[in-house]
């Protein structure tokens, strides 16, 4: 069942008088006890869509909607969602204040909300984050943990108002490799125990290979391809996602895009990844006769549905008919 | 290997170990709390055209032994054993030769190195900048210069009129790296120099600094906390935990058949996408760094280690053979195997194979009792 | 949580022994002892009667002698007495009317920094025509058309001074409401006040500390202007002494001890109050920077 939904949301900043479209066009979906990947270069609007979701930031057009009814800004509103839906930044040593201990740190929402049996509520979210015991960690600072402890608090500080669906920016990029794993492993453990959903936002295909059921490709705020991992990441069918995949350092082959990372405020007309696409650059798209469309007839925006859907003139055509 | 002139005051068996060669490196930084030892011994050895990747986690020491290699480090740490670089001991060079081996002979890109750019000044200008300090260019030769390496890093020539605010993450790595070839050094030490960029940039990075080393024979040393991206790149890896190598050997084999738990957990902690078994089972490593002040006795890795023996609490092995092949006999890395780990798994009998010789600089032989740290 | 309060009770100790590291700060604390201690002691040690002008019990204008250790005034007062009474009025007016400019500066500065759009912008429009305005002029005015009084000069410094502290205020308050913790705080739930107070107030409250020791000092020197140009509070304070000097044409006439026992008291109260609140800059900012 869709729990947290985004319907054709755009958000637009002004930059130096320009208009950037930051979000241009989204529709996504997270299920009850889904975990949603949605990956994408810097600057395609990830987190721009993720404090969307939070409603820290007001979409231009299109709306958020939480259980079927749309999010409304009132200040009584947001506070009484934001009890269902939470976040996890992505750097945990900024997200936490330098002055406030770890139990400060995790009670300040059941705080914010009167949550009755604040300090039981505090020690068992801190387990469920896999810091145990927990009364060893209240009265420690934040500076006297490592990056890993430090992004668990966090995790707990979510977990102590008993979230539905955590929102989670890049939530191992600023981790080393060893502890990569282990906060992973925690997000899926927190599935199973409490069916909790997540969206995770990251640049890091191997991320949502190791825990995401759906994956969402985003390029230059738009949705490109959508769909379950396996077939996504195993199969990818848009030009974008191929190229991704391909530049792992484990892959064969590698598609380095050239060019400078997509620019919001001047999207391209046609496909807006037609610039750098190399189906379109080698030849393909003119073979199956797609590359004026390419150019110049605009895609139209994906819908949120469970399969695999793609936003690509090419894949479509070259797709092998069921 | 080249065999260039012996030059006066350097010893000619030096040459072996090619362009850099370290003997039993350890730096320790005073501090208020006390002495930190950040690298604890390392010894290894980079030939003229290898890339050679540095792995580890954060706090392990991996920037420490990059910056010693050029006496870049603070003065409040101390730096003993033996750096040769081009036959020359590093640490016993002045401050004037120094200063002329650092950019023309090796040079660092740096750790964050986007925020290490003058913001105030144009690029090419801080480019240009070691040419006209080493008195290698008149000025408008290190015009052409600035040119010539900024399209050697693919970027148009104008760009040497930008300020580094006017540059993406990748582009402003690029910068970086066009100074670091500007003096044509022979090494190049890159400290995490992708770690902040997202997958295609990296990638972008990653295609340059390969291709610039397989053209022109410069040498890498590459530092990383991602082994993934140092086996797609370096042909050796060095594994380091707690200021110690605990592996080493040629990329494939680390990566792909680690011998040291540490190196294999870091190995599995980026999956390879499409392999089934990674599929909902992401793998970590328990437990935290350790504390360089408090490192616990025996081998430094066992509290967090998942295939600790009773013994490791007090026993500490160091590198050992470990090619895939065990049946030869095990002696202590004389003929320089290719494939080294520091566990007591790869010796020949693990639970009471012969100890490993301890050589006498070793400030935690085998066989020392573990009770002093916790 | 016992263990909190330890751990408090640490960093306080830790403070002391940055800022005992600090010498000049420990020479303007030791004045400040000294000044405060005789400001609160006065009342039990002397007797005010003697600042009576119809009960003065001294030779006129009288040089330094073992009665009157610092002479006399005009009124054969004793100048010791004045100046152990007045530095109760000076530094009172200095203290309340530095907490007045603080408590208006921080909230002007918070609000300022927290609230962005046009309630920010015409705080800050309001702040700057503070800040180009002559304090002391609007003072005297603010004095004038308050009539005389310990709480009008108190009001009439607090109110005209707090600009700056308002601008300092700001800016720290715009540096804290970046971080990502403020953001997560949002996300939990919380409001405009919570944000406010357990988040910015904290972070900018050494600033405040160390701002406000700044701002006695800044405050003594306008009293004393303020008394000198003739609007005291009513009472001795070292300000209307000057003045009662200057009447007296005490410089020409060679009544050194009129003059210099004022001056110098100010001078060294508010350089006492400068170098702590240099000192508290110096101990306290670089944790502002290096902890965040
Ligand atoms: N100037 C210093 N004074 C005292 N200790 C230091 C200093 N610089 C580094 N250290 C300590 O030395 C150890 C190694 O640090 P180093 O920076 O080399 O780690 P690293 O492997 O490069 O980690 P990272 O990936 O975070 O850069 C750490 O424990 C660190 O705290
Ligand atoms: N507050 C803002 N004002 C102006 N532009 C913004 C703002 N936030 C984000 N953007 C722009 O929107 C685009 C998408 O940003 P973001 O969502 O942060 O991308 P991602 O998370 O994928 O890196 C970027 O080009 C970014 O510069
Ligand atoms: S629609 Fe055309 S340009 Fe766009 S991704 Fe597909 S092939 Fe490339
Ligand atoms: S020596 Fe022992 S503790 Fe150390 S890595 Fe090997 S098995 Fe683990
Ligand atoms: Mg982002
Ligand atoms: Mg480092």
């Amino acid at each position: 069942m869709t729990l947290l939904e985004a319907v054709d949301v755009h958000v637009e900043f002004t930059s130096r008088g320009r208009r950037a479209r930051a979000v241009d066009g989204v529709n996504l979906t997270v299920g009850e006890g889904e975990i949603v990947a949605l990956v994408g270069e810097s600057g395609c609007g990830k987190t721009t869509l993720a404090r969307t979701l939070l409603g820290l930031e007001r979409p231009a057009s299109g709306a958020v909607r939480y259980g079927g009814a749309p999010l409304t800004y009132s200040t009584r509103a947001l506070k009484a969602y934001r009890r269902e839906v939470q976040l996890v930044p992505q750097d945990p040593t900024g997200s936490l204040n330098p002055r406030h201990t770890v139990y400060e740190a995790v009670a300040e929402g059941p705080r914010i909300h009167g949550l009755p049996g604040e300090r039981e509520r505090v020690a068992s979210a801190l387990s469920r984050a896999g810091l145990r015991p927990p009364e060893r960690f209240f009265p420690v600072y934040p500076h006297e943990l490592s990056g890993g402890q430090r992004q668990r608090v966090v995790i707990a500080g979510a977990l102590a108002l008993d979230p539905k669906v955590l929102v989670a920016d890049e939530p191992v990029a600023s981790l080393d490799a060893s502890v990569r794993g282990e906060i992973l492993a925690l997000l899926l453990r927190l599935r199973a125990e409490l069916g909790l959903s997540a969206l995770v936002v990251t640049h890091d295909l191997g991320l949502a290979w190791n825990i995401a059921d759906r994956v969402a490709v985003m390029y230059l705020g738009r949705i490109v391809e959508s769909g379950p991992v396996e077939q996504v990441l195993s199969a990818p069918s848009h030009p974008y996602t191929q190229a991704l995949l391909s530049v792992l350092p484990e892959s064969p082959a590698p598609i380095v895009l050239g060019g400078e990372p997509p620019d919001p405020t001047r999207v391209p007309g046609g496909c807006r990844f037609h610039p750098r696409c190399q189906v379109l650059a080698g030849g393909k798209a003119a073979e199956a006769g797609v590359d004026g469309r390419c150019r110049s007839q605009p895609l139209s925006i994906l819908p949120a549905v469970p399969g695999s859907r793609v936003a690509c003139y090419f894949a479509e055509v070259s797709r092998a008919p069921l | 290997m080249t065999s260039p002139e012996t030059r006066p005051g350097t010893r000619p068996e030096a040459r072996r170990g090619g362009l850099l060669e370290l003997r039993d490196v350890a730096v320790t930084y005073r501090s208020a709390a006390g002495d930190v030892p950040a690298v604890r011994g390392v010894s290894l050895e980079l030939a003229e055209g290898e890339a050679l990747g540095v792995a580890g986690e954060s706090g392990s020491g991996k920037s420490t032994l990059a910056l010693a290699l050029l006496r870049l480090l603070p003065k409040t740490a101390r730096v003993t054993g033996e750096i040769m670089l081009d036959g020359e001991d590093v640490l016993a060079m002045t401050w004037g030769r120094l200063r002329a081996v650092r950019w023309a002979s090796a040079s660092v890109v740096f750790q964050g190195a986007q925020h290490a750019l003058n913001p105030v000044r144009r690029v090419g200008t801080q480019i240009a900048e070691p040419l006209l300090v080493h008195r290698m260019a008149t000025p408008a030769r290190a015009r052409t210069r600035v040119t010539e390496l900024l399209e050697q890093v693919g970027l148009p020539a104008w760009r040497a009129r930008s300020y580094p605010h006017e540059l993406s993450g990748g582009q402003r790595q690029r910068v970086m790296i066009a100074m670091a070839l500007a003096c044509e050094p022979q090494l190049i030490i890159a400290d995490e120099p992708t770690t902040a960029l997202d997958v295609m940039i990296q990638a972008q990075v990653l295609t340059l600094i390969r291709s610039l080393i397989a053209g022109r024979g410069i040498s890498l040393i590459m530092i990383s906390h991602d082994l993934s991206v140092l086996a797609a790149t370096c042909d050796r890896l060095a594994v380091m935990y707690a200021g110690r190598l605990v592996e080493t050997g040629p990329s494939r084999e680390v990566f792909t058949g680690a011998r040291h738990p540490y190196s294999r957990a870091l190995a599995e902690a980026f999956p390879t996408v499409g392999d089934f078994a990674s599929r909902m089972a992401p793998r970590g490593l328990g437990g935290d760094p350790p504390d360089p002040m408090r490192l616990p006795g025996g081998c430094s890795f066992h509290p967090r280690c998942p295939v600790a023996l009773p013994s490791c609490a007090w026993r500490d092995v160091e590198l050992w053979p470990a090619d895939r092949a065990p049946e030869e006999p095990a002696s202590p890395a004389s003929s320089a195997p290719s494939h080294t780990a520091a566990c007591v798994h790869v010796l020949p009998d693990p639970e009471a194979g012969p100890e490993p010789e301890t050589t006498g600089e070793d400030e935690t032989p085998a066989g020392r009792p573990a009770k002093e740290s916790a | 949580m016992s263990d909190v309060t330890a751990r408090r009770r640490e960093g306080l100790a830790r403070f002391w022994r940055e800022y005992r590291a600090q010498r000049s700060g420990m020479y303007g604390a030791a004045i400040l002892v000294v000044a405060v201690l005789a400001a609160l002691l006065t009342p039990l040690l002397t007797d005010p009667s003697g600042l009576d002008v119809t009960r003065a019990t001294g030779e006129k204008m009288a040089p330094p002698s073992l009665g009157f250790p610092l002479g006399t005034d005009e009124s054969g007062r004793s100048i010791l007495l004045m100046i152990l009474w007045g530095s109760r009025v000076s530094l009172l007016i200095g203290f309340l009317s530095a907490l007045l400019s603080m408590v208006i500066g921080t909230v002007v500065g918070i609000t300022a920094g927290h609230f962005r759009g046009w309630p920010s912008a015409v705080l800050m429009r309001i702040t700057d025509w503070f800040l180009v305005l002559p304090t002391l002029v609007l003072a005297l005015v603010l004095a004038a058309i308050l009539g005389g009084g310990t709480s009008t000069i108190v009001l009439a410094i607090g109110v005209t001074s707090w600009a700056s502290t308002a601008r300092l205020i700001r800016a720290q308050t715009l540096a804290v409401e970046a971080r990502p913790y403020v953001e997560r705080s949002r996300v939990l739930g919380g409001g405009h006040w919570h944000v406010m107070t357990r988040h910015v107030l904290p972070n900018v409250a050494p600033l405040v500390l160390a701002n406000t020791t700044l701002t006695v000092a800044g405050a003594i020197v306008t009293e004393s202007t303020l008394a000198f140009l003739g609007a005291d509070a009513g009472q001795a304070s070292w300000g209307s002494m000057l003045r009662g000097s200057y009447d007296w044409g005490a410089v020409t006439s060679g009544a050194w001890w009129y003059v210099l026992p004022p001056g110098l008291c100010i001078v060294a109260v508010v350089l006492a109050f400068t170098l702590c609140g240099r000192a508290l800059e110096v101990v306290l900012n670089p944790r502002l920077r290096g902890v965040s």
